[in-house]
């Protein structure tokens, strides 16, 4: 296959380049997704971050968004639906939640907080009638902090958490709010809102052919007048084949495609296709097991592990399309503090802490890896993983993979690295979203997260560990909370608690006629300011 | 002819049931739970719980599978994991571009696979024959996918001629026999045609030749016929294998072409099926699987009586 890649970016080359762009046009944007169907479109999406970059966060709102309009440093919460919250300081478990005024959903019904609460009935309430066990799958483990919730007046919500929780406007950035009117117009059935969605988001969904393809159009009356779509049309089109995406592209059937295949790359570049990329917060690592036994108890293994990788010369096997990890989130992040181990490649060092835990040439250590073949964002987990392999070799670490397709890896993930089910395999290489304090940080390494009981699968619990996680929940200004969550990654780091290797740059390649898109370094996009150039 | 038709008609329950009995097996016995691609990765054991007894999966598994054929008689094949949509229509409408797609390629493969064999095995051993067989070895051996990329680079990126995804322009719901449409067909019809145009062709050569040098042959010739009432017996005479083999290929195009529906993009069953595959998708799996079983099935029983019908040897055996 990867000399079909090469021989498609060979010939790719004589593509010939319309001419440069003209003229700004509104025009339609056609965009070719990697999933294999339109992500669910009734608010909750599924597809992952991918659904929500393109059926959640264009069809719809949640109180809380996250800023899309920069590509220059980390992107934060910005107002939603809600134009301010606050945990009271008396009681910090009850947060207070102004609506916005004066918001409306495609179908013309007003916002308010009978809306708010409809939809979180909808993910958390299985004895209500609009509950959803579609969307609550994708949308109830985002909230775990809510208690309980209700509607104070037409514009204010409170909602009780169960424990003091700064975390909580994060959970709600996950949370999109779709129309009660639609779904009571439409039968109160979601198989038909599914076809006829109603949010309050830039864009509306005009049509819906399943597997083929979704069509959305601007809402003109949309809240925010800064973020009204400039384009007539925005086309999504499922095209999980790698090739394929990039064939539609270059033959210009779409205008942009998500995760072009490496090596096609440098032939789209010669014929004038823009490469986008951007830091997005997304880890590429091994998670490593802390269960008794497991050689990844001594700091030395695992730091030296860290210093056996050439991470800079890795980056050639992805096309430069990554960023060397420096730790557990990416340089750039406003969360990476100033932790003391330098995460580099220095094999001299490394050798040096095997020979002081006890491990040499003649006695070299003996790893079990699960990895899998391939999966959401585990960019190409089998190559880079036996570069990862020769490299840890070097320094006396042998691995033995143990390979399960991904479905299956995520079972024994959730299982845990003491579960029969994984058969000894003392690390996971698995990739995390680490865009928000819980999902980044404590869900890893919290002790009460313990596999099988939450995703801490390598069964890691340390007291100062969750006193951070503690501070973390329970400061709930901002920039002091952000000065916690340096302090814990530098944790992260310094005890080295992951094998830390890149991060993901989310590469999408796109028509010279797309104009004015800013990648954000987040998961999700805005469309809005896109042109197209006749 | 009824009462063969008939026998053979019957033959066809159990063949049936053992087909929903493997269907239903062979998604149990692959590995992954089928809830994991819809349910996020970190979803708790009782979220994972909730979800499995919603879509009966907490079940025995002959309950299940009882449950699927009760549903199955009463024409409901149960709802998509991944899409909540019913798997019926899913699989119906996935089928239907796929006979769309192997008819094309059929229309392409058998007139040529059947004129290229029968040239080859009436000028047996001669240049024109080894240039036809080593064709159809190069057409049966060359991985079809592969061809397709091929065929994409040059026509659809190179020239610009033929689209390279998808079964209709833009906004297009509904096939219409229009160029906008058909143009759509032309890269993935001629990919998926060159593995049965090979098989037919060897097959009708091997025929011909046989029969050919047949002591009939040479009989019909002294009594006098002209070449091509001779041609028109060994026709006839091959005819019977030739349908047998075609039938088997036009089975292959409906469900074996799930490498150039994804190439393509083509919308029909075997990219459902990769998808299903792909999103562990229970239901949608065992529809489709199921679908495509008992279009073998019919294919064969419509081969079996088209046989006997031109061939009485076939009735009587």
């Amino acid at each position: 296959m990867l000399d079909l890649r090469k021989g498609i970016a060979a010939l790719a080359l004589s593509v010939a380049v319309l001419a440069g762009p003209a003229a700004m046009a509104q025009g339609t944007l056609r965009i070719g997704m990697t999933a294999a169907d339109i992500p669910l479109t009734t608010g909750q999406p599924d597809q992952g971050g991918e659904g929500l970059r393109f059926i959640g966060y264009t069809v719809y709102d949640a109180l809380i968004n996250w800023d899309l309009t920069q590509g220059d440093g980390p992107s934060g919460l910005v107002p939603g639906l809600a134009t301010a919250w606050e945990a009271d300081e008396a009681d910090r478990t009850r947060w207070t939640f102004t609506l916005r005024e004066g918001v409306t959903f495609h179908d013309g019904s007003p916002f308010n907080a009978e809306n708010v609460v409809w939809n979180l009935d909808k993910l958390l309430d299985e004895s209500a009638e609009q509950y959803d066990p579609r969307q609550s799958a994708q949308g109830k483990s985002r909230i775990p902090a809510i208690a309980s919730y209700r509607a104070v007046d037409d514009l204010t919500v409170e909602i009780i958490t169960h424990e003091p929780d700064a975390t909580l406007p994060y959970q709600l950035a996950w949370v999109m709010m779709s129309s009660k009117a639609n779904w009571e117009a439409l039968g109160k059935d979601w198989e038909q809102v599914a076809a006829k969605p109603s949010g309050t988001g830039p864009w509306m969904m005009e049509s819906f052919v399943p597997r083929e393809r979704a069509e959305l159009v601007p809402f003109a009356d949309y809240w925010d007048e800064t973020r009204i779509p400039k384009l007539d049309r925005l086309v999504l089109i499922p095209l999980p084949e790698s090739n394929a995406r990039s064939a539609a592209l270059m033959s210009g059937q779409v205008d942009w495609i998500e995760a072009p295949a490496p090596d096609t790359i440098p032939a789209m570049q010669g014929n004038g296709f823009a490469i986008t990329q951007n830091a997005l917060p997304h880890n590429w690592t091994w998670h490593l097991s802390r269960v008794e036994g497991s050689p990844w108890n001594d700091i030395r293994v695992r730091k030296a592990a860290n210093l056996a990788i050439d991470r800079e010369a890795m980056g050639a096997l992805l096309g430069g399309l990554m960023i060397p990890a420096k730790g557990f989130v990416p340089p750039e992040s406003q969360w990476f503090g100033e932790p003391d181990f330098d995460v580099t490649y220095d094999l001299e060092a490394a050798q040096a802490l095997m020979t002081e835990a006890g491990f040499g040439p003649d006695n070299r250590l003996k790893v079990k890896a699960l990895i899998s073949p391939s999966g959401s964002g585990q960019m190409l987990p089998l190559p880079m993983n036996e570069y990862i392999q020769q490299s840890l070799a070097q320094a006396w670490i042998d691995v033995e993979f143990m390979v399960v397709e991904w479905n299956q890896m995520i079972n024994l993930w959730r299982a845990g690295a003491a579960d029969p089910s994984v058969e000894g395999s003392q690390s996971i290489n698995f990739t995390y979203f680490i865009q928000d304090p819980f999902t980044g940080f404590i869900r890893h390494l919290d002790c009460d997260l313990m596999a099988p009981n939450g995703t801490n699968w390598g069964h890691y619990c340390d007291e100062d560990m969750q006193g951070l996680f503690e501070e973390i929940k329970t400061t709930f200004d901002p920039a002091e909370q952000d000065a916690v969550l340096r302090r814990t990654h530098e944790k992260f780091v310094d005890d080295a608690l992951f094998l830390m290797v890149t991060h993901d740059v989310a590469p999408r390649a796109m028509s010279p006629k797309v104009q004015g898109f800013v990648q954000p370094q987040n998961w999700y996009l805005n469309f809005s300011s896109i042109t197209m150039a006749e | 002819m009824l009462s063969y038709f008939l026998r053979r008609l019957i033959l066809v329950l159990p063949v049936a049931f053992g087909v929903s009995v493997v269907c239903f097996a062979l998604v149990q016995i692959a590995p992954g739970d089928p809830l994991t691609a819809i349910m996020p990765v970190d979803a708790t054991a009782e979220q994972q719980a909730a979800m499995r007894a919603a879509y009966g999966l907490d079940k025995p598994v002959p309950v299940q599978y009882l449950i699927w054929v009760g549903n199955l008689l009463q024409g409901e094949m149960g709802r998509s994991i991944a899409s909540g949509r019913p798997v019926a229509a899913e699989v119906f409408g996935a089928v239907g571009n796929s006979l769309l797609l192997a008819a094309a390629a059929a229309v392409i493969a058998f007139p040529i696979g059947i004129f290229l064999g029968f040239l080859a095995g009436y000028f047996r051993d001669t240049a024109l024959d080894r240039a036809v067989t080593a064709l159809s070895i190069t057409g049966v051996s060359v991985p079809n996918y592969w061809l397709g990329i091929v065929l994409v680079i040059i026509f659809s990126v190179n020239l610009g001629w033929l689209p390279s995804m998808g079964a209709g322009p833009g906004g297009s719901q509904d096939w219409q026999w229009d160029w906008a449409h058909m143009r759509h067909l032309v890269l993935p019809a001629v990919t998926l045609a060159v593995v049965p145009i090979g098989i037919v062709a060897r097959t009708v050569r091997a025929l011909a030749g046989d029969i050919l040098s047949m002591d009939f042959v040479t009989a019909l010739y002294a009594k006098g016929l002209s070449r091509g009432d001779v041609l028109r017996h060994v026709a006839r005479n091959a005819a019977a294998t030739a349908l047998s083999v075609m039938g088997l290929q036009l089975g292959y195009l409906l469900g074996g072409s799930i490498l150039i529906e994804t190439v393509f993009n083509w919308p029909g069953s075997g990219f459902l099926l990769s998808n299903a595959i792909f999103q562990r998708d229970l239901p949608l799996l065992q529809g489709t699987i199921l679908v495509l079983a008992m279009f073998f099935v019919g294919m064969n029983l419509i081969v079996d009586v088209a046989q006997a019908a031109i061939d009485p040897r076939v009735k009587r055996s």
